[in-house]
């Protein structure tokens, strides 16, 4: 889907909601004026439709797993330990990993807006910029949870980080048992969007068709 | 502001709509609101804080009832007008009525990458030295600016403790109303359930917020 638009030869608009013919404007405005490249809207989309996605916070999390040393870089630095494996760069500028433990389970929101590690987990799915998550997932994360199949001991405190400034949190999931000795690649499959966001758990083994 | 956009603590907006196998985008004009807001972006006529407060004062009726890139669509049209980019009869009227003001840049297909990699890191020196410690305990203030603020309404005149201090970092109240950044120490500030919700909340909660040094008093 990255075609270039040439919107002045399409005369019939009638089909077309308010928003897209808002849209529609607005770009052709701001092209015709030659403040932007449609071009570059096409690289923009592509990046974060192709390239960008949370396969990449995935092999930081795994690598985590796997290797004391780089989970202790992380700890102390997950701006440069996520750079190191390339994943750098817009709203990814200040990054800070928070690792679940059975006493403590992470959960990340943005009470404000959409703030999200794009590097590293690509961008946000709209529950993540929506009222129901943003209002209640300060109040009642535990609700919030039992609505995304998550159900967590009592004995689990829930700690809450609200993004309200420009460092972007990273969850690190529990590893799951029965993985020893599995390889950061095979390691890497266990770990979702969600559990990166404190919304899941990292999948079992079985769980995961191979 | 007080406005719509600061939703921690509301009730009433039902369940969380999850969508199984989500794509990137719902439809084409999600994809060019994304692109054309970024690439804007990208020409230097604004900064971050100033695009999120062009969202974030829409009226709040609006910005309830608006999808997520409806609020950008939104929020780029009040800045190129604010900007003197483009004026409001041309957006009514869909097209150019008028030659292009000057702009800084323009954002090129090629340089993409190198931009987006480079990114827009926030953190500023400061000169003087922090005046809180991790482990301070500290309190918001209370503060209801008519102007942006980045300070939740539900953790405001709050006791919580210094968790993790980040260096300086441009302060958005300022950066938003084009009265420069004004870099300021940024803390996460960590607060219990019952401090923030009271005695019926949840016991084994605690919730953080980053919360800039004139946001903080000691407790």
């Amino acid at each position: 889907m990255t075609h270039h638009h040439h919107y002045q030869d399409d005369h019939d608009h009638s089909h077309l909601s308010d928003i897209e013919l808002r849209v529609r404007a607005l770009e052709s405005i701001l092209i015709e004026k030659g403040y932007v490249d449609p071009a570059a809207i096409d690289a923009l989309v592509e990046t974060y439709e192709v390239k960008v996605g949370p396969r990449n916070g995935a092999r930081v999390v795994a690598k985590a797993w796997a290797d004391p040393a780089y989970r202790e870089w992380l700890r102390q630095d997950a701006t440069a330990a996520i750079a190191s494996l390339g994943f750098i760069g817009r709203q990814g500028e200040h990054m800070v990993a928070v690792e679940n433990t059975p006493d403590e389970h992470n959960m990340v929101v943005c009470t404000l807006c959409s703030c999200y590690p794009w590097p590293v987990l690509g961008l946000p799915p709209v529950w993540y910029k929506s009222a129901p998550y943003r209002s209640r997932a300060v109040l009642d994360p535990r609700g919030v949870l039992a609505e995304f199949g998550v159900s967590l001991p009592e004995t689990t405190r829930i700690r809450v980080w609200d993004s309200t400034a420009e460092i972007r949190y990273l969850v690190v999931p529990m590893r799951p048992k029965g993985t020893e000795g599995m390889s950061e690649e095979a390691l890497a499959d266990l770990v979702t969007r969600d559990s990166m966001i404190g919304t899941g758990l990292a999948r079992r083994p079985e769980e995961v068709a191979r | 502001m007080n406005g719509a956009q600061d939703l921690g603590g509301m009730m009433g907006f039902g369940p969380i709509a999850i969508e199984q196998d989500e794509p990137w985008f719902h439809a084409e004009w999600e994809r060019r609101a994304f692109g054309l807001t970024l690439a804007m972006g990208a020409t230097g006529s604004w900064n971050i804080d100033m695009s999120r407060h062009a969202r974030e004062s829409l009226p709040p009726a609006e910005y309830l009832a608006s999808s997520y890139y409806e609020i950008w669509t939104k929020g780029v049209e009040k800045l190129v007008v604010q900007a003197g980019l483009v004026s409001e009869d041309e957006l009514r009227l869909g097209q150019a009525l008028r030659d292009p003001a000057p702009i800084r840049r323009v954002l090129r297909a090629q340089d993409v990458p190198a931009v987006l990699a480079r990114g827009g890191p926030a953190d500023r020196a400061v000169e003087q030295p922090a005046r809180f410690a991790v482990g301070d305990r500290v309190v918001t203030r209370n503060i209801n600016p008519k102007g942006h603020t980045r300070l939740p309404r539900y953790a405001r005149g709050k006791q919580g403790i210094i968790e993790l201090i980040h260096g300086g970092h441009v302060f958005p109240d300022t950066n938003a109303h084009g009265l420069g950044e004004t870099p300021q120490w940024l803390y996460t500030v960590r607060f219990t359930g019952t401090e923030l919700w009271g005695e019926d909340a949840d016991p084994s909660l605690t919730v953080s917020i980053d919360a800039w040094e004139s946001y903080l008093e000691p407790a």
